[in-house]
C-alpha cells in the first residue's frame, strides 16, 4: 500500500547521480502550474489562521491591537475550570510517552516482519490503517469500561496514552515503512549479527539510525496528532489541551485566549516539524 | 518487546536438538496484544452489544431502529458530508500534491508542504472551527458566508481544510512512484501531455486516487471534533448522536442504540476499507 | 558491416535511411559541462556505439537528439532538415530506455501498439503491426501478457518492438542491456544488431561497455568529459587508438617505458613501429596489448629485459591472463589456455612482443589504470 512520505525520503523515480533535464518549454509550464497551485492552496491554508492571529491579537475595542491574548496563556484561568497552563503540561507530557511508546512498538515489530515474517506486512498494514476509520466514538463506546475502571483508580489523563498510540498507528506506520524501505534492513542486520550483535544492538545502533528522517517523522506526526486530539479525550471525560479550549469556548465565546492557544499549538507543532525535517536532511546530496 | 525476538529461528542449535524453534511470528506478538485490547477488542464489544438488548440477551430488533427516519437521517446526513468533504478534499489535495511532487525532491518547497500537511491533517476540530467562524462567520473577518451555518456546505469547507493535507500525505507518494521513464517513451512515442495524463499517467494512478478518496470519506465518516464544535446543539450526523445517546441528553437513550449506531458506522468503514485494499493492490503492483 | 544506404520496404512503399548530423552541440547543468561543443555524423543505415565511462555525456547526447532535453548551443539535423527546436513527440524517433519503459497497465500487445494508437491508426491495422513487430524480436506467443509477467530481456525486446512499430526515422538505444543478466546481454545484443541490419534504421547505441560497443557497431565513439576521443570501427578504435584514455579504456593495456628514435620506438630491448609516425625522440610510455605479448621460443636464458616469473594466470576459457613479474615492472600476456597451462605460478618464462604498432604518449599522465574496468 502506499506509504506517507516520510520528509528526509528520496523518491524512486529520481534517477542516481547525474543531474537529469527536461525540455524548457515543459519545465517552464510546470514552474507556471507549481506557482499557480502553491499560492492558491497557501492562501486557502493561511487565511483562517490570518483570522485566527489578527483575533488573537484584538484589543478591548474593536481595531486596537494588544497582545493580552497570548500573554494569557500562562495565566488563563476560569471558573470552574482548571487553568490552561495544566492542560498544557499534560497535552505535551501526553505526547512524550505516546511518542515513546509507539517508538518502542512499532520500531521492532516493523523490522522484525520485514526480516522474518513478511507474510504479516499485509495484515499489520491492514490494522495499522484501521485507527484513521474507525470512528473514536466507536473505541469510546468499547473502551469506556476499561477507563471506567481505571478511574477507579483516578490516574490522571496521561492514561489516555493507551489510546492516543493507536490513534497514532496510521500515521506512524507509514511514515516508518517508508523510512524501512529505503534501506536494506536484511543485509544490514545480517551483517551486524555476523559480528555478534544482540537483536537490540541491531535495532538500536544500526537500524535506527539508518532510518532517523522517518522516525523523526513519526514522532511529529505522532505528537502533532496528541496536541490536536479532542473526542476521546472529551467523551472520556478527561482534559487536555484541546477540551480546555472548548470549554473556555463554551463559557465564553470570544475569549481571544482561545486564538492565541491554538496558534500557540499550531506553531509550535509546526515549528517541530521543519526543525526536525531538516535535522532528518542526509548530509550532501545522496 | 525486541526482548521476544533474541530467542529465534535458527540461529540457534539447541542442545540435543530438543527444543523446536519457536516461529518468528511470536516476535510479533506484543504489536497484536496491544492492538489486540485497544483496538479490536472495543469495536469487538460494540458490534456486540448492539445485537443485544439492555437485558443481555440476543436480539436483532436494535437493527429495525435502523429504519427509523431519525436515524436514517443521521447516517445520511454523515454520508453527505463524508462525500462532499472527501472528493473535494481528493481531487484538490491530488493536485497539490502533484504540484509537491513535481518539484525538487529534496528542496525546501517539498518539505515545507508535507510539514505544513502533517499538521494540519491533525488540526481539525476545534480551533479549525472557530478559525473559520472567524473568517467567514457571522462576524467575520474577511466575508460573510451566509451558507457558513448550512449543512453540508459550511462544515464541508471546514473538513476540506484537513482532507486537503490528509490527502497529500497518502497521494504523494503514489504520484512519486510515477517512473520518469513512462513519461518520456510516451513522449518519445508522439503524446502531447494531455494523452499521456489519458492514457498512462491517469490509468495507473487511478487505483491509488480512489483509493485514497476512501480513506479520506472513511476520515469525514468518524469525524467528531470539528461538526461538535462547529455548532453546538444540532447534531446532524451519527458521532454526534452517539455522543447524545451516551450522555442521556435529548434524543436516543438506550445504549444499546448507542451501540448500534456505532456498528453502523464500523460497518460503513468495514465497506470502504475493503475497497481500499482491493485497489491498494493494483496501484502497488504498478507503482512500487 | 556496411554503412552504405539501406532500403527498407514497409507495405509496399521503399523508405531510405537518414542521415542525422550533429553540429556543435553543447551542454551544462549548473557547472558541470555535460557536452562541449559534440559534433557526430550518423550515416544512414548505420549504427553507432557511443562507448564511455558514466558522466562522459553519451547519454546527454542521446537524450538531446531524442528531444527530451534541450542543447544550450548547437544544431541536429536529420534527413537534412534541422529538428532542434522541434519537441520530443514530433521528432519521429523510436527509443528503448534501460529498463522500466514498458507502460505495467498495458499488455505486450498494448504497448508494442501505443505509438500507433497515438497515430490514430484503425485498431486493425494496429494490431496486425504490432504483432509484426513482435514476430521480428520473437515474442508473438507473448502478445497477451503484461510487462510483469515477463522477464527483463524479453521486455527489453518489446521495448524494441514498441520504438519500431510506428517506423521511426532513428532508432535510439540507452544502455538498453545494462540491467540484463550477463548471458541474456549477449544474446540480445546480437539480437539487436540482427533486427537493426534487417530494418536498415538509423540507430544511436549509447553503453558503458566496450565489449558490447565493438561487437555490435559499425563505427564506435569513444567519449570522455564531453568530448569525442575517437569515432572509427571497432577493430581501428582497438588497435589504433587515437589517444591514451581510448587505448586504456578499450580493452587491456600494458604500459612500458622505452625510447623513441627515428620513428620508432625501443621497448625492452624490442624494436616497434608506432601508430603515429612522427612522435619526437624521447622517452615515452608504451601501450602493449596483452595479446601482443607471446612466449619466446623455448630457451629460457636466466636473464634479460623480457625475462621474468609468472605471478598467476587467469583462466578466461578459450585464452589465459598471465601476469609476469619482470623485476622492474609488471606485464600482462593474454595466451592460449594451453600456452598457459605449462606455466605454473613461480615459474621463469621468456617473453616476446608482436610487432604490431603502438601507441606512445610522451607524459606519464595515466587516463585509466591498465585493468580497471571503466
Amino acid at each position: 500500500m502506499a506509504a506517507v512520505t516520510s520528509l528526509g525520503e528520496t523518491p524512486i523515480a529520481a534517477p542516481a547521480g547525474r543531474p537529469r533535464g527536461m525540455q524548457a518549454s515543459r519545465r517552464r509550464r510546470l514552474n507556471l502550474f507549481r506557482y499557480v497551485v502553491f499560492t492558491v492552496f497557501g492562501l486557502f491554508f493561511l487565511l483562517p489562521l490570518l483570522a485566527m492571529a489578527r483575533f488573537s491579537l484584538e484589543g478591548a475595542n474593536l481595531g486596537t491591537w494588544s497582545v493580552t491574548a497570548w500573554r494569557q496563556i500562562a495565566s488563563y484561568q476560569n471558573t470552574g475550570i482548571p487553568p490552561l497552563l495544566s492542560s498544557i503540561e499534560i497535552t505535551l507530557e501526553l505526547a512524550v510517552i505516546t511518542c515513546a511508546v509507539m517508538l518502542v512498538l512499532l520500531v521492532p515489530t516493523m523490522v522484525w516482519v520485514r526480516l522474518r515474517v513478511q507474510w504479516l506486512a499485509r495484515t499489520i498494514e491492514f490494522i495499522c490503517l484501521l485507527p484513521l476509520t474507525i470512528p473514536a466514538i466507536v473505541l469510546v463506546v468499547g473502551l469506556g469500561e476499561i477507563y471506567n475502571k481505571i478511574r477507579h483508580f483516578s490516574l490522571s489523563a496521561l492514561m489516555l496514552f493507551w489510546v492516543y498510540v493507536i490513534l497514532a498507528l496510521p500515521y506512524a506506520y507509514r511514515a516508518l515503512a517508508a523510512g524501512l524501505s529505503a534501506i536494506d534492513v536484511t543485509t544490514l542486520s545480517e551483517a551486524a549479527r555476523s559480528l555478534g550483535a544482540s537483536w537490540f544492538t541491531v535495532m538500536v545502533r544500526v537500524i535506527a539510525p539508518n532510518m532517523r528522517a522517518a522516525i523523526l517523522n513519526a514522532l511529529l506526526l505522532t505528537a502533532a496528532l496528541v496536541l490536536g486530539e479532542f473526542t476521546i479525550a472529551y467523551l472520556l471525560l478527561y482534559t487536555n489541551l484541546q477540551v480546555e479550549l472548548y470549554s473556555i469556548s463554551r463559557s465564553t465565546p470570544n475569549a481571544g485566549v482561545l486564538f492565541s492557544t491554538s496558534l500557540a499549538a499550531l506553531l509550535f507543532a509546526f515549528v517541530l516539524l521543519m526543525i526536525l525535517s531538516f535535522a532528518g536532511r542526509r548530509r550532501g546530496r545522496g | 518487546m525486541a526482548v521476544a525476538a533474541t530467542t529465534k529461528t535458527g540461529a540457534r542449535l539447541s542442545r540435543a536438538g530438543r527444543r523446536p524453534p519457536t516461529p518468528a511470528w511470536v516476535g510479533t506478538v506484543p504489536f497484536f496484544a496491544y492492538v489486540g485490547v485497544f483496538l479490536l477488542w472495543p469495536t469487538g464489544i460494540v458490534i456486540v452489544d448492539a445485537l443485544k438488548n439492555p437485558n443481555g440477551a440476543w436480539t436483532f430488533s436494535n437493527i429495525s431502529e435502523l429504519g427509523n427516519p431519525l436515524v436514517r437521517g443521521y447516517f445520511i446526513g454523515s454520508f453527505k458530508l463524508a462525500l462532499l468533504s472527501s472528493v473535494a478534499g481528493a481531487v484538490f489535495g491530488a493536485i497539490l500534491a502533484y504540484a509537491v511532487a513535481a518539484g525538487d525532491p529534496d528542496g525546501t518547497v517539498r518539505r515545507l508542504y508535507i510539514a505544513v500537511s502533517g499538521v494540519l491533517a491533525q488540526f481539525g476540530g476545534v480551533t479549525l472551527a472557530f478559525a473559520f467562524l472567524v473568517l467567514i462567520g457571522p462576524v467575520g473577518l474577511l466575508f460573510h458566508a451566509s451558507w457558513y451555518f448550512e449543512f453540508p456546505w459550511g462544515i464541508g469547507l471546514i473538513y476540506a481544510y484537513f482532507q486537503i493535507p490528509l490527502m497529500v500525505l497518502v497521494f504523494l507518494p503514489a504520484i512519486d512512484g510515477l517512473k520518469v521513464q513512462w513519461r518520456e517513451a510516451s513522449e518519445n512515442l508522439g503524446a502531447s501531455a494531455w494523452q499521456y495524463w489519458r492514457h498512462v499517467g491517469g490509468p495507473l494512478l487511478m487505483p491509488a486516487f480512489l483509493g485514497a478518496t476512501l480513506l479520506l470519506f472513511a476520515n469525514a465518516l468518524s469525524a467528531f471534533a470539528t461538526i461538535q464544535a462547529w455548532e453546538n446543539q444540532i447534531a446532524y450526523v451519527v458521532p454526534q448522536q452517539i455522543s447524545t445517546a451516551l450522555s442521556s441528553e435529548v434524543g436516543l437513550t438506550n445504549v444499546n442504540v448507542a451501540d448500534l449506531l456505532a456498528l453502523g458506522m464500523v460497518i460503513m468503514v468495514a465497506v470502504v476499507m475493503t475497497g481500499y485494499a482491493l485497489l491498494q493492490r493494483r496501484a502497488a503492483r504498478w507503482l512500487r | 558491416m556496411t554503412s552504405s544506404p539501406v532500403t527498407r520496404t514497409q507495405d509496399g512503399a521503399a523508405r531510405t535511411a537518414v542521415e542525422v548530423r550533429m553540429e556543435r552541440l553543447s551542454r551544462h547543468y549548473g557547472t558541470v559541462v555535460a557536452l562541449d561543443r559534440l559534433s557526430l555524423t550518423l550515416q544512414p543505415g548505420e549504427l553507432v556505439v557511443l562507448l564511455g565511462p558514466s558522466g562522459c555525456g553519451k547519454t546527454t547526447t542521446l537524450r538531446l537528439l531524442a528531444g527530451l532535453e534541450d542543447a544550450d548551443t548547437g544544431q541536429i539535423f536529420v534527413g537534412g532538415k534541422d529538428i532542434t527546436r522541434l519537441s520530443a513527440a514530433k521528432r519521429d524517433m523510436g527509443m528503448v530506455f534501460q529498463a522500466y519503459s514498458l507502460f505495467p497497465h498495458m499488455t505486450v500487445r498494448q504497448n508494442v501498439a501505443f505509438g500507433l494508437r497515438l497515430r490514430r491508426v484503425s485498431a486493425a491495422q494496429r494490431d496486425k503491426r504490432a504483432i509484426e513487430m513482435l514476430d521480428l524480436v520473437g515474442l508473438a506467443t507473448q502478445a497477451d501478457r503484461y510487462p510483469h509477467q515477463i522477464s527483463g530481456g524479453q521486455q527489453q525486446r518489446v521495448a524494441l518492438a514498441r520504438a519500431l512499430a510506428i517506423e521511426p526515422q532513428v532508432l535510439l538505444l540507452d544502455e538498453p542491456l545494462s540491467a540484463l543478466d550477463a548471458k541474456v546481454r549477449a544474446q540480445l545484443r546480437d539480437e539487436i544488431r540482427r533486427i537493426q541490419l534487417e530494418v536498415g534504421i538509423t540507430t544511436l547505441f549509447v553503453t558503458h561497455d566496450q565489449e558490447e560497443a565493438l561487437a555490435i557497431a559499425d563505427r564506435v565513439g569513444v567519449m570522455r568529459e564531453g568530448r569525442l576521443e575517437q569515432l572509427a570501427p571497432p577493430t581501428e578504435v582497438y588497435s589504433r587508438p587515437a589517444t591514451s584514455f581510448v587505448a586504456e579504456f578499450v580493452g587491456l593495456s600494458n604500459r612500458l617505458t622505452g625510447e623513441v628514435r627515428g620513428g620508432e620506438v625501443t621497448v625492452r630491448g624490442r624494436t616497434l613501429p608506432l601508430v603515429e609516425k612522427d612522435v619526437p625522440d624521447g622517452q615515452v610510455v608504451a601501450l602493449v596489448r596483452p595479446e601482443a605479448v607471446t612466449l619466446a621460443s623455448h630457451t629460457t636464458p636466466e636473464s634479460g629485459p623480457l625475462v621474468g616469473t609468472v605471478i598467476a594466470v587467469t583462466f578466461l576459457g578459450a585464452t589465459s591472463r598471465v601476469t609476469i613479474d619482470l623485476g622492474d615492472t609488471t606485464v600482462l600476456a593474454q595466451l592460449s589456455t594451453s600456452d598457459a597451462s605449462e606455466l605454473p605460478a613461480g615459474s621463469r618464462v621468456a617473453l616476446a612482443i608482436r610487432p604490431d604498432p603502438v601507441l606512445v604518449s610522451a607524459s606519464s599522465e595515466p587516463a585509466v589504470a591498465a585493468d580497471e574496468e571503466a
